[in-house]
C-alpha cells in the first residue's frame, strides 16, 4: 500500500504558525509547521495536550485563520482563500468531527446529518450514513437523549455523509470504550478506502496509530516525529 | 421540510418564554400605535361625515336685528353658496329640582321642512310643531345631566316673560357638539343647554317677525371665508354685527378641534414613543438572541452553510418572533382602538361611528418592527459569522481578563466570591450592562410619560382655581351696566364679597397675525381675579396697556413693548343708553371699523402665566376710557358664604339682567371630567400598554442573561453550589441593572414628558411640566415588580435547571 504519494498531493502546508494573542501572554500554538498530506492516506496526529493538534486541523479545515505560512488545498491557496471560498470549500470538499461533538441540540441525530447533507452534493441519505455508524435504532433521537459515544457517532455520520473528500477527525473516539471506538475506527477505515477519503484523525492513543499509512507527532507547535506504518493494521484488530 | 427549518420552528418553541416576551414588547408598542392612529381617524372621519350629513355650516355670524331682505343681498357676497337665518336667544331657565342658576340658548328652526345648515340627529320623539309655541327640543347633554324625559316640562324667561316649555324630542347637533356658556372655559351641560323652538313664536317674542339675529352660510369650492367674513361684517355693521366667524372660531368646533388636536399628540407623540421603544428592546433583545446561538452558528458555517444561508435562517426567527408580536399587536390594537372610539363618541356624542384602521398605518407599523427586528439579527448575525467557525465554537470568552474597578481599589475582600463574580460580569460586557440598562431605563420613562399628566393636571387646577380664579361665583349680565349693580349684588344674604368686570370680545391684530378672544377688563387690586406672572406671583395691572397670557402672546408673536390693535366686536350703543352716558357725536367704532385704520392700540406691558384658556387684561377703567364708555361693568365675580349658596343662586335666578353664572366648583368639576375623558383615560391605557413593555424588557433580559450563562451556573451547580447561590449571581447583576436604570429612566421619563407638554399646548389649555414624587415612585412601582416576577419565574427555571443535559450538550 504505498500508492499515496504516486496519486499526489492533497494538502501542503509550509511555515505554518498560530499564535493566539492573548493581551500580555501570548500563546505559541504551531510554530512553523510543514506537512504534506497525500491523497487517500490515512494520517494520525499524535501529541500531548495543548501541542497544537486541533489548531492544525482546524486550520486545514478551513475553519481558522494561520497568523503565518500557507497552506494549498490541490490547487488552491487556502491561507488566502476568501470569506466565501472558504465556505465553498468546507461545503463541497471537508468532513468534520468535531473534539466536541458539536451537534446542534435541536436537532435530532438524523436532522443533524441531513442539515449537511441537504447542501452537499451527491451526499448519503442520513439514514445510509447512521446505519454506517450503527445508529439505526437512535436516528430521531435529540442529542441530549444520546450518550457521548452515539453523539459522536453521530458526528461521524454527518461528516462522512457528503462523501468529502478529506476528512478531518478530532478525538473521535475519545469519549468511547474500545468496542464502540473500534466500530468507529472501521467505518472510518471504511470510508477511507472505498470512498478513497484523505483522513486526518487526532488522538491520545498511541494503539490508533497502528492503523494510519503515517503517523505525525506534535509536541509544543512543532513536528517532532514523522513515520511511515510499514504494515497497516486493520481497525478489526486494534486493541487497547 | 428542511433540517434547518425544523429547527427554527423548534428554536422558536424552545425560547418560547423569550419568544413571548419579545413579542409582548411589540405588542405594546404596536397595539398602541394602531389604537391611538386608529381612534384619531376614526373620530376625524367621523366629524366629517357627521358634519357633511347634518350640514354643519361654513360661516356664522350674530347681530341684533336685521330684516329678512338683508339675506337675499348676502347671498350675492362672492364665495357665498347657500344663507339661512335664524333667531337665538339667550334665556335663564328654571329647572324643576335644580337650585342652581341655569341658562340656555333657544334657536330657532324653520317652520318649513329641515333647516338648511345645522340640521339635528334626533335621537327621541319628533320635531316641535312649528304652530306650537311652547314645544321644545333640547340637546342630549343637557336632557341627561338632568335626566329629562320626553313630555317633562322646564320653564324659561323669555324676554322678560316666564313661560312653561315642553321637551318633546332629544336631539344632537354638529353646531353644540360642545355647549359652551359664553364666557365660560368648559361645557357645564347642567347650567347651559341648547333647545330649539319653532321660529314663529320665538320671533314674535323678540319682536324679530321678518327678522333675524343669527346668519350662517355656507361657501362655493374655492371661496376665501376670510374675505366672505370681511364681506359680511360690511353687511351686517349697520345692524349691530357682533363680528363674523368661520368655522375655526364657532366655539363648538373650536374646543372639538382643540381637543381632537390634543388627541393628535397623543395619538402620534405616544405611539412614536411606544414603537420607538419597543423597536430598540426589540432590536437588543433579538440581538442578544442571535448571541447565545453563536456556537451553532459556527457549527452551520464549519459544514459549509454560506453567510447568506445563515442570516435568513436567523432572519426567519426574528420575523417570526415579529409576526407574532404584529399580529397580537393589529389584533389588541383595534381591539383597544375600537373600545377607545366608543368612549370618544359616547363623550362626544356623536350619533354613529365609522372605525376605520388605515392601511397605512398597519403597514408603517409593521415596516418600523420589521425593521428594528431585521437590524437587531442581521448586525448580530454578521458580528458572528465574522469569527472564524473555529473560536465561535467555543463559548465566548472575553479576551480581556482584569480586576474590577472594585478589586483594583482593593475592596474585594469585602465581598464574596458571588458578589465578585457578578461585578466582573458586568465589568467584562459593559456593552451589554449598557444596553440592558438602556432597555429598562426606556421602559421606565415610557411608564412615567403616560403616568404623569394627572399630577400636571392637578397642578394645573391649583394654580387656575386656588390662586388665579378664586371667586365662587362668576355672573355675566344680558347687557353692560353700570358699575351701581354691584350694589345690589354685593347687598344679596350670602354674598361675602363682589367685584365688577368688563369683558368684551374682541379680535387682536398684531402684524399679519390676528386671535379673537375677549379683553378682561378687572379691578387692578382685585381679591377674586388675580393675574399671576410665571413664577405665579400677583401681577399689579399697569394703569394703562394690557397684560396677555404668555401663550397668547406667542400666538400674535408679540414682546412686551409691542402694540396690540383692538378690534371690538361688540355694539355698544346700549351701553351708553343703560349707563346713561354719552359718546361724543364724533367718533363712531363703526366709522372706524369702516376705514379699516387700526380701531385701538394698546401696549402689551406684561405676559401672564396662565395654563387655561387664552385671556387679555387690563385695568377694567382702562377698558372703559379705551372703549369710551363710563364706569361700566358686564359681570362681577362674587365670593359667597357657602351656607348661603343655594339663596344666593335663587336670588340671582331672579335678577332679569343675570344672564348667565358659572359655579367655580362646577366649572373645577367639569374640567376634571373633560380631562379624565379625554386625557386620562388615554394616559391609563398606555400606562397599562407601558407596564407590558416594562415587563418585557426585563424578563427577556433576565431570561436571555439565564440562555447565556446556563452552562456556567450548571457547572456551578455540579461544583457544588445551591440554587440560591447561583440565583444571587444571576439575579443579582439583573438586581444591580435594573437599579442602575432607575435614575436613568426617570431622567429620560422626564425628558420625555417635557417633550409631550411642549406639543400638547393648545388655546384650551398649557399642561405644565409637573413631575409629582408619586409619578416616580409609580415608575419605580412598575419595573420592580415586572423585576421581581422575571426575577421569580428565572428562580424556578434556575431550580429545574438539567444539569446533565447542560454539560452533556454544547449549546
Ligand atoms: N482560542 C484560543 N485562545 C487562546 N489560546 C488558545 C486558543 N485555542 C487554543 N489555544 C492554545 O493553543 C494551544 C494549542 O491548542 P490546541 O487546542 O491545538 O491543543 P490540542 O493539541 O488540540 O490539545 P488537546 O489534546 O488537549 O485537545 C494550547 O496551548 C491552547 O491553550
Ligand atoms: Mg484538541
Amino acid at each position: 500500500m504505498f500508492t499515496t504519494e504516486v496519486n499526489g498531493v492533497v494538502f501542503q502546508a509550509r511555515g505554518l504558525t498560530k499564535v493566539y494573542d492573548m493581551g500580555e501572554v501570548q500563546v505559541h500554538a504551531l510554530r512553523g509547521v510543514d506537512i504534506d498530506l497525500y491523497s487517500g492516506e490515512l494520517l494520525v496526529l499524535l501529541g500531548p495536550s495543548g501541542s497544537g493538534k486541533s489548531t492544525l486541523l482546524n486550520i486545514l479545515g478551513g475553519l481558522d485563520h494561520a497568523t503565518a505560512g500557507h497552506v494549498i488545498y490541490r490547487d488552491r491557496e487556502l491561507t488566502a482563500a476568501s470569506d466565501s471560498e472558504l465556505t465553498e470549500y468546507r461545503r463541497y470538499h471537508v468532513g468534520f468531527v468535531f473534539q466536541f461533538y458539536n451537534l446542534i441540540p435541536s436537532l435530532t441525530a438524523r436532522e443533524n446529518v441531513a442539515a449537511v447533507t441537504e447542501i452537499a452534493r451527491d451526499a448519503m441519505v442520513p439514514e445510509e450514513a447512521l446505519a454506517l455508524v450503527g445508529l439505526g435504532e437512535r436516528i430521531d433521537h435529540f442529542p441530549a437523549q444520546l450518550s457521548g459515544g452515539e453523539q459522536q457517532r453521530v458526528a461521524i455520520a454527518r461528516a462522512i455523509a457528503k462523501r468529502p473528500s478529506v476528512l478531518l477527525c478530532d478525538e473521535p473516539t475519545g469519549a468511547l470504550d474500545s468496542t464502540t471506538g473500534i466500530v468507529v475506527l472501521e467505518v472510518l477505515e471504511r470510508v477511507n478506502r472505498e470512498l478513497g477519503t484523505t483522513t486526518a484523525l487526532i488522538t491520545h492513543n498511541a494503539d490508533i496509530a497502528a492503523m494510519a499509512d503515517r503517523v505525525m507527532r506534535l509536541a509544543d507547535g512543532s513536528i517532532v516525529d514523522v513515520h511511515r506504518n510499514i504494515e497497516k493494521k486493520p481497525a478489526r484488530e486494534l486493541r487497547w | 421540510m428542511r433540517a434547518l427549518d425544523k429547527k427554527l420552528l423548534r428554536d422558536v418553541m424552545r425560547l418560547r418564554g423569550v419568544v413571548l416576551a419579545i413579542a409582548l414588547v411589540l405588542v405594546g408598542g404596536v397595539s398602541t400605535f394602531i389604537m391611538s392612529l386608529s381612534t384619531y381617524d376614526s373620530l376625524l372621519l367621523t366629524q366629517a361625515k357627521y358634519y357633511r350629513d347634518y350640514r354643519f355650516a361654513q360661516v356664522f355670524a350674530s347681530l341684533k336685528r336685521a330684516p329678512e331682505t338683508l339675506a337675499r343681498r348676502i347671498v350675492h357676497i362672492q364665495g357665498v353658496d347657500k344663507v339661512e337665518t335664524r333667531v337665538v336667544a339667550a334665556v335663564n331657565l328654571d329647572i324643576p329640582g335644580f337650585g342652581d342658576p341655569a341658562s340656555g340658548q333657544l334657536v330657532s328652526v324653520p317652520d318649513r321642512g329641515e333647516p338648511v345648515f345645522n340640521g339635528v340627529y334626533l335621537r327621541r320623539g319628533r320635531m316641535v310643531d312649528p304652530a306650537s309655541d311652547d314645544e321644545v327640543v333640547i340637546s342630549e347633554s343637557f336632557a341627561n345631566a338632568h335626566g329629562f324625559e320626553l313630555g317633562d316640562t322646564l320653564s324659561a324667561t323669555i324676554n322678560g316673560r316666564r313661560k312653561e316649555l315642553t321637551i318633546v324630542g332629544i336631539v344632537l347637533s354638529p353646531e353644540y357638539i360642545y355647549e359652551i356658556q359664553p364666557g365660560a372655559v368648559f361645557p357645564d351641560y347642567q347650567r347651559f343647554g341648547i333647545l330649539w323652538m319653532a321660529r314663529a313664536p320665538l320671533a314674535a317674542a323678540y319682536d324679530m317677525e321678518g327678522a333675524f339675529n343669527d346668519i350662517a352660510l355656507s361657501l362655493t369650492a374655492n371661496a376665501n371665508v376670510d374675505d366672505v367674513v370681511d364681506r359680511l361684517d360690511e353687511f351686517l355693521r349697520p345692524y349691530g354685527g357682533r363680528g363674523a366667524y368661520g368655522r375655526e372660531d364657532q366655539l363648538s368646533h373650536k374646543f372639538l378641534a382643540e381637543e381632537f388636536n390634543q388627541l393628535e399628540t397623543m395619538a402620534t407623540v405616544f405611539p412614536m414613543i411606544f414603537l420607538g421603544v419597543a423597536a430598540f428592546l426589540l432590536n437588543v433583545v433579538i440581538g442578544r438572541l442571535i448571541n447565545t446561538e453563536r456556537d451553532q452558528i459556527a457549527i452551520l458555517k464549519a459544514f459549509g452553510y454560506t453567510n447568506a444561508e445563515i442570516g435568513w435562517h436567523y432572519t426567519k426567527l426574528a420575523l417570526m418572533i415579529v409576526a407574532i408580536g404584529l399580529v397580537g399587536g393589529v389584533v389588541v390594537g383595534i381591539f383597544l382602538g375600537k373600545g377607545m372610539s366608543a368612549v370618544y363618541q359616547d363623550f362626544y356624542r356623536f350619533p354613529f361611528l365609522q372605525y376605520e384602521l388605515k392601511p397605512s398605518v398597519v403597514i408603517n407599523a409593521a415596516l418600523v418592527a420589521v425593521a428594528a427586528g431585521l437590524a437587531g439579527t442581521l448586525f448580530s448575525v454578521a458580528r458572528a459569522v465574522r469569527l472564524p467557525p473555529a473560536e465561535g465554537m467555543r463559548p465566548e470568552t472575553p479576551t480581556e481578563y482584569r480586576a474590577t474597578l472594585v478589586e483594583r481599589v482593593g475592596l474585594q475582600r469585602w465581598f464574596a466570591q458571588p458578589t465578585r463574580m457578578i461585578m466582573r460580569h458586568i465589568e467584562r460586557r459593559p456593552l451589554r450592562a449598557l444596553l440592558t440598562v438602556l432597555g429598562i431605563a426606556s421602559a421606565c420613562g415610557v411608564v412615567m410619560v403616560s403616568n404623569f399628566q394627572e399630577d400636571a393636571i392637578h397642578y394645573m387646577i391649583d394654580v387656575q382655581y386656588g390662586m388665579s380664579s378664586r371667586e365662587d361665583l362668576s355672573v355675566s349680565f344680558v347687557e353692560p351696566t353700570s358699575a351701581r349693580a354691584l350694589h345690589s349684588l354685593q347687598g344679596l344674604t350670602g354674598v361675602a364679597h363682589v367685584e365688577g368686570f368688563r369683558s368684551v370680545p374682541v379680535r387682536l391684530h398684531f402684524e399679519h397675525r390676528s386671535f379673537r378672544t375677549a379683553l378682561q377688563g378687572i379691578e387692578p387690586g382685585g381679591d377674586l381675579h388675580r393675574v399671576l406672572d410665571k413664577d405665579l406671583k400677583r401681577i399689579k395691572l399697569p394703569a394703562a396697556g394690557v397684560v396677555m397670557t404668555d401663550y397668547l402672546a406667542k400666538i400674535l408673536g408679540m414682546r412686551t413693548g409691542d402694540w396690540v390693535t383692538v378690534e371690538v366686536l361688540e355694539d355698544s350703543e346700549p351701553v351708553l343708553r343703560a349707563a346713561g352716558f354719552a359718546r361724543p357725536k364724533t367718533f363712531q367704532f363703526a366709522d372706524v371699523l369702516a376705514a379699516s385704520q387700526p380701531a385701538l392700540r394698546v401696549p402689551l406691558v406684561a405676559t401672564t402665566k396662565q395654563y387655561l384658556g387664552v385671556s387679555a387684561y387690563l385695568q377694567r377703567n382702562a377698558l372703559n376710557r379705551l372703549l369710551e364708555e363710563g364706569n361700566v361693568i358686564n359681570g362681577a365675580y362674587i365670593a359667597t358664604d357657602s351656607r348661603y349658596q343655594s339663596e344666593v343662586y335663587t336670588r340671582l335666578k331672579e335678577m332679569p339682567r343675570v344672564s348667565g353664572t358659572v359655579v367655580r366648583e362646577a366649572a373645577i368639576a367639569q374640567f376634571n371630567q373633560t380631562m379624565e375623558q379625554t386625557i386620562l383615560f388615554f394616559t391609563m391605557v398606555s400606562a397599562t400598554l407601558g407596564a407590558v413593555i416594562a415587563f418585557g424588557v426585563v424578563y427577556n433580559s433576565a431570561r436571555i442573561a439565564l440562555s447565556e450563562r446556563g452552562r456556567e451556573l450548571a457547572s456551578l451547580r455540579v461544583l457544588g453550589f445551591t440554587v440560591g447561590e447561583i440565583a444571587y449571581i444571576l439575579l443579582g447583576e439583573l438586581a444591580v441593572l435594573t437599579l442602575m436604570a432607575l435614575p436613568l429612566g426617570f431622567m429620560f421619563g422626564r425628558a420625555l414628558c417635557a417633550y409631550m407638554v411642549s406639543q400638547f399646548a393648545s388655546d384650551l389649555y398649557r399642561i405644565p411640566l409637573i413631575l409629582e414624587p408619586d409619578a416616580y415612585s409609580f415608575a419605580t412601582v412598575v419595573i420592580l415588580v415586572s423585576a421581581i416576577i422575571s426575577g421569580y419565574l428565572v428562580w424556578r427555571r434556575l431550580c429545574r435547571l438539567d444539569l446533565i443535559a447542560v454539560l452533556k450538550t454544547r449549546e
